[in-house]
């Protein structure tokens, strides 16, 4: 409940730095986000600034809500990219079995061997640092995962009767692995789904840190850290407080994912 | 009258690690439109594997099926699809066959949707179909938006019936439909699997090891030991008369309502033979009190006997017992 409840409260502030921006042309962002104040940088916590100033001068608060939809919604486009694409492929290794099995099965093993990180890093290397080819390196590396999923959910459902039952009333494959297959293996890959987004965030925030990512001054967390790693024996805020807005996200999906998969799972209720 | 179904020398061996497992071998038959042919033989004979080999939901390894003189096995995927609207089944385990994130009208609606029966847009035609077809298996309408694991198996089972019975098959094939259920049950469903029968002039392969049951609802009954054909006679002619010694044995076994009569149960002993790679000859000579060297000399041949009456065995068929 706790996690789902910080989840909402993240889109909620998400979307409102959306409208607010819209609402504005953007100007709101640049003198607030963007900005610099040298005369305030590394300024400790404040009323006027509640989480103090970074290197620039810059308004901690504002940038930490600024940084939430880029974590956010790139976490939620990579993971559900590579749901759909490892979703299909494990659904069709599982359905189909034998070679097909093989071949996909082979090569998420490939992909799976190749650490996540290196993998999405080599990446953006190869194709430069944007905000798209960081989502795809890491929806691609969350394929193997998806699949996997997918396709030991597939091969618990399709030796079922009701799907003999759909084959005998004339369904060809399609229908069968759309309307029968995947609504009953649904409950695993939302908790993989829900797991995956932190883990993406996770990683969003790791190449942002390395350089790879979202690029200053936009403001973003993993970004954010690295930046101020250099100034943590003068101001501890400035490494605090985008530390801790990424591990209370994580916290909060993880707590949320435990949650959906007791709700999702009958035999784990009461 | 005419017949509709007609099975040449079916089929069925799954490959298995050690070999091919010969789970249907070399079955018969042929069934008349209306009438009702039973299936029976222990669990594992292959009863099932039959019923789908015809249906196509497991491809037969070799033989022939004829459903109206149309070569079933020779069908492309397109008039297989439409020959599913005449050839239908119900399942065993009416939990299991059901989809649980399907309600009640739309598991009924699923086969008028996919054989485009129904246009999808036309709710209310649908609708009242479903409803029709409900009332027509016993279903009360008020069930219609309901979860299948809110109903019990009876219930359930009769969302089975009226899901094949959704397209107006002319044919249906009946894996053990009221072997899940309770005693009590059973019954409603068989009487109700009677009316539809000659109501929509329906004609049933009724798969069950229920001797009972099947005595009740057949008028022909095919008795299967793993995977051959031993016995196919009239109802009435198997049970007054059985011939071959499996069938004398398993009709032994029904048990009699009655603490006064003696038992005379022939009880079986030896080996079962492994349906794995079978060896030559009677499969159920292992265990059958006549057998002779012969009888796992050479492959059995379904002879008949009497009129109507057919049997695999080779003593019977020499005239030694």
């Amino acid at each position: 409940m706790i996690g789902l409840a910080f989840f909402l409260f993240l889109i909620a502030i998400a979307i409102t730095t959306l409208v607010i921006d819209l609402a504005t042309g953007n100007e709101f962002y640049r003198n607030n986000v963007i900005n610099q104040d040298l005369f305030g940088r590394l300024q400790g916590p404040s009323k006027e600034h509640l989480f103090g100033q970074d290197e620039f001068g810059r308004d901690m608060l504002l940038r930490m809500i600024w940084a939430v939809r880029y974590s956010l919604f790139m976490g939620s486009a990579a993971v559900i990219i590579g749901m759909v694409c490892g979703g299909v492929l494990g659904a069709m290794s599982g359905y189909y079995g034998k070679t097909v099995d093989a071949v996909i099965m082979r090569a998420m093993d490939i992909l799976l061997a190749i650490p996540s990180m290196l993998l999405a890093t080599a990446i953006v290397a190869a194709l430069g640092t944007s905000l798209f080819n960081v989502l795809l390196a890491i929806a691609i590396s969350y394929i193997p995962s998806f699949a996997r999923t997918v396709r030991a959910a597939v091969l618990t459902v399709k030796d079922q009767e009701f799907i003999e039952a759909a084959r005998a009333i004339g369904c060809h494959d399609g229908e069968i692995i759309f309307k029968y297959i995947i609504p009953n293996a649904m409950a695993p890959i939302i908790v993989q789904a829900t797991m995956g987004l932190a883990g993406a965030i996770l990683s969003i925030a790791g190449l942002s840190f390395l350089g790879l990512g979202i690029q200053p001054p936009t403001p973003e967390w993993g970004a954010m850290l690295s930046n101020a790693r250099q100034y943590i024996r003068d101001a501890w805020h400035v490494t605090v407080i985008p530390g801790l807005g990424i591990m209370l996200t994580i916290l909060a999906l993880n707590l949320m994912g435990d949650g959906l998969r007791d709700a999702l799972d009958p035999r784990l209720k009461d | 009258m005419a017949e509709i179904l007609r099975v040449e020398h079916l089929q069925k061996y799954f490959p298995v690690p050690n070999g091919m497992l010969h789970a249907v071998d070399d079955i018969s038959f042929t069934i008349d439109s209306g009438n009702t042919l039973g299936v029976v033989g222990e669990s594992g004979c292959g009863k099932s594997t039959m019923g789908r080999a015809i249906l196509r939901l497991h491809e037969p390894t070799g033989g022939k099926v004829f459903f109206q003189d149309r070569d079933v096995l020779a069908m492309n995927a397109q008039e297989m699809k439409n020959l599913r609207r005449e050839m239908q089944i119900i399942f065993q385990d009416p939990f299991a066959s059901l989809n649980p994130r399907m309600t009640v009208s739309e598991a009924i609606a699923a086969p008028l949707l996919v054989q485009k029966i129904y246009d999808r847009r036309d709710k209310a035609g649908i609708t009242r179909r479903v409803k029709e077809i409900m009332d027509m298996a016993g279903l009360a309408q008020r069930l219609i938006n309901t979860y299948p694991h809110e109903l019990d198996g009876g219930r359930r089972q009769r969302i089975g019936i009226a899901r094949a019975l959704a397209l107006n098959p002319k044919f249906v094939v009946c894996d053990e439909p009221v072997s899940a259920l309770d005693v009590s049950i059973q019954a409603q469903i068989l009487n109700l699997m009677q009316d539809l029968q000659d109501e929509l002039g329906l004609t049933y392969l009724f798969i069950t090891h229920d001797l009972s049951v099947v005595k009740y609802i057949s008028n022909d009954i095919l008795v299967m030991y793993l995977g051959q054909m031993v016995e196919k006679a009239p109802s009435d002619k198997l049970f007054s008369k059985p011939m071959h010694p499996y069938t004398q044995a398993l009709l032994s076994a029904i048990p009699v309502p009655d603490p006064d009569r003696p038992m005379s149960r022939i009880t079986m002993k030896g080996e079962i033979t492994s349906p794995v790679n079978p060896e030559k000859g009677c499969r159920f000579a292992k265990r059958c009190p006549y057998a002779t060297e012969a009888c796992t000399q050479q492959d059995m041949v379904l002879t008949e006997q009497e009129p109507g009456h057919f049997v695999t065995c080779l003593r019977l068929q020499r005239g030694e017992i």
